[in-house]
């Protein structure tokens, strides 16, 4: 299969979707219905996952560093 | 298929290969998905908000049992209703291996359907039962048949017990027996009755019928009209059936446990849904061992297989006679209607007189009887001619050649390599509804097959080849599987096989050259 533009394997693309998900068989409207609740869905997995996703990763670098930072530090201190 | 090693050297490879994990996933999400939608507008049709199309009790009905409630209506409602147009389509020709389809659109997504009055013309037909090409209309060919017309009319207005019993009946019961190679045998008029209506006339209650997980629905309602017991087994699985014959014969009636009155093994030749064969000497073997009897519905193997056309006995180099009960009907490779029933002479006899369509049917129509006698006699040579040798030869390389590329295309195909009914997996069902819409519009005819008739993971296309297909019909219905398969991602086979020897497009061409001068 040879695609002349990027358009026409994005519509490729959207009706495998259609035929995987067997929603080619509904009606328009129905498919409106379910691109919109999936879009929606996805939409605040992704919204989501900006706000916690860099807030959780900086906590627990932090959390590590603290354990790394600190078995040097009280080795010294006992020998000393 | 378990099978003994003697077996594999007389049948071909079977296959049942499983597809990757995600197909069976995806499949199920979007059975669930359309389901969802399919609550969905039931709800919006018990509100109000839209009309209903199908049938619905009437108001003063809604306190009595729900008639329409059930999965199966349900599923017919919002699943099958949707996409009915790859069903039931019109045609308005021979069913020969090109034929014309009508066309037919619908304005209300395929609640009802409005024929435009338009054909379109020479589509390849890749679904009907016509093995041996028997399904055409060349004058020549049929000019008995239209003698026959002339001599005896249509209609025989009577049974064969009464004043229905014609002298081509005979004559085509002494022709079946011998093709068989058989003592006798019994033709009547319906291909499905032969088997609904002559089981109970063999078994009744206090006997064991053993059929195969996938029979056809004519030998599981004959088994249940004799009301017999009945215990399945695992589809051409022979540890499964021998286990099941030890329980039968050790353990005897389910409560007073005497000995059975009779076990019968039904299985069929070639299952048309699978196209495996059956694995028939082991259950001649098995059958042997522990006293059973053994019913074998050749419905589509019957002058599909074997070197001659004489079906699963000759494929597997057996003796007729170690099958008790040979069924057969003439739908299929012979281009007619009705079917038979074979075997020794006293059970011929006694099924003249006791079995219901025998007595009670109607009796084959004249020009039926003759088409049948003149194909039968077309395919064992008796009429001087070498044109069914030709046929049946021509149907065996047709398969071979399909199979083979199919195979090597990618696509996961199921059945035995002698079958010419070749299955073709979908799985999901939008890639079914689409695959049929994209082939009719690329000029081939498919049939497909859903949920009821298969498991609901397994949706297929299935193809039934005929002699009559000559190599240019299947090299184009190959391209375009090929294009289809990729644009709907249907190759799911994870298989390597090595390309095809350049030898047989020499056999392929010369056989193509032997049919064309047959058929002038």
């Amino acid at each position: 299969m040879d695609f002349k533009n990027v358009k026409e394997y994005l519509g490729w693309l959207y009706y495998q979707y259609l035929l995987i998900t067997s929603i080619y068989v509904l009606e328009p409207w129905e498919q409106s219905i379910f691109n919109s609740v999936l879009f929606s869905i996805l939409a605040m997995v992704v919204y989501t996952s900006y706000m916690v996703v860099p807030v959780h990763v900086h906590l627990a670098l932090e959390v590590f560093s603290g354990i790394c930072g600190e078995q040097p530090e009280s080795t010294m201190a006992l020998m000393n | 298929c378990c099978c003994f090693r003697l077996t594999r050297l007389f049948q071909g490879q079977e296959s049942f290969e499983q597809a990757p994990m995600y197909v069976a996933v995806m499949t199920y999400l979007g059975f669930g998905l359309v389901t969802l939608f399919g609550y969905f507008r039931d709800f919006l049709r018990a509100v109000g908000l839209e009309k209903c199309h199908i049938a619905k009790e009437r108001d003063e009905q809604k306190d009595f049992v729900p008639l329409y409630q059930d999965f199966e209506n349900f599923y017919t409602r919002n699943l099958y209703m949707r996409v009915r147009d790859n069903w039931n389509r019109p045609i308005c020709s021979l069913p020969g291996p090109v034929f014309d389809v009508m066309e037919r659109v619908s304005p209300d997504y395929n609640w009802t359907f409005r024929l435009t009055g338009k054909t379109i013309p020479n589509v390849i037909n890749m679904g009907s039962y016509n093995y041996l090409g028997f399904a055409e209309n060349n004058v020549d060919f049929l000019k008995t048949v239209a003698e026959r017309v002339q001599q005896y009319g249509l209609g025989v207005c009577s049974t064969r017990q009464e004043m229905g019993n014609l002298g081509i009946h005979q004559e085509l019961e002494e022709l079946v027996a011998e093709f068989l190679g058989v003592e006798s045998a019994m033709v009547l008029g319906m291909g499905f009755a032969t088997n609904s209506t002559n089981i109970p006339a063999l078994v009744g209650k206090g006997c064991l019928i053993l059929s195969d997980e996938l029979n056809h629905t004519s030998l599981i309602l004959g088994a249940r009209l004799s009301g017999a017991t009945i215990r399945v087994f695992k589809h051409n699985n022979m540890q499964s059936l021998e286990r099941v014959l030890r329980d039968a014969v050790c353990s005897g009636q389910p409560h007073t446990h005497r000995p059975w009155k009779k076990i019968m093994i039904m299985v069929e030749g070639i299952y048309s849904m699978e196209g495996s064969v059956v694995c028939l000497p082991d259950i001649v073997a098995l059958k042997k061992k522990y006293k059973a009897y053994l019913y074998l519905d050749e419905a589509h193997s019957i002058g599909a297989v074997g070197p001659t056309g004489r079906g699963v006995t000759e494929l597997f180099g057996l003796d007729p006679s170690d099958v008790d009960v040979l069924m057969g009907t003439f739908t299929k490779s012979f281009g007619a209607a009705g079917g038979y029933i074979a075997g020794k002479k006293e059970l011929v006899d006694y099924l003249r007189s006791h079995s219901h369509s025998a007595v009670y049917a109607s009796a084959m129509s004249p020009p039926v009887t003759e088409q049948i006698l003149r194909a039968m006699r077309c395919i064992m040579g008796l009429d001087g001619t070498t044109i069914g040798q030709t046929r049946v030869h021509r149907l065996a390389e047709n398969t071979r050649y399909f199979r083979s590329r199919l195979q090597e295309m990618g696509f996961i195909i199921y059945g035995n390599d002698d079958s010419p009914v070749i299955p073709l997996l979908l799985y999901m069902p939008g890639k079914v509804v689409a695959f049929s819409r994209a082939m009719l519009r690329r000029k081939v005819g498919v049939v497909v097959v859903g949920f009821p008739a298969t498991p609901i993971t397994e949706a297929r296309a299935r193809f039934c080849l005929s002699a009559a297909h000559t190599k240019e019909m299947l090299d184009k219905v190959l391209f375009d599987l090929n294009e289809v398969g990729d644009e709907l991602c249907l190759k799911f086979s994870q298989r390597k096989y090595t390309s095809r020897p350049k030898e047989q497009h020499h056999n392929n061409n010369d056989l193509n050259k032997d049919f064309k001068q047959d058929s002038l």
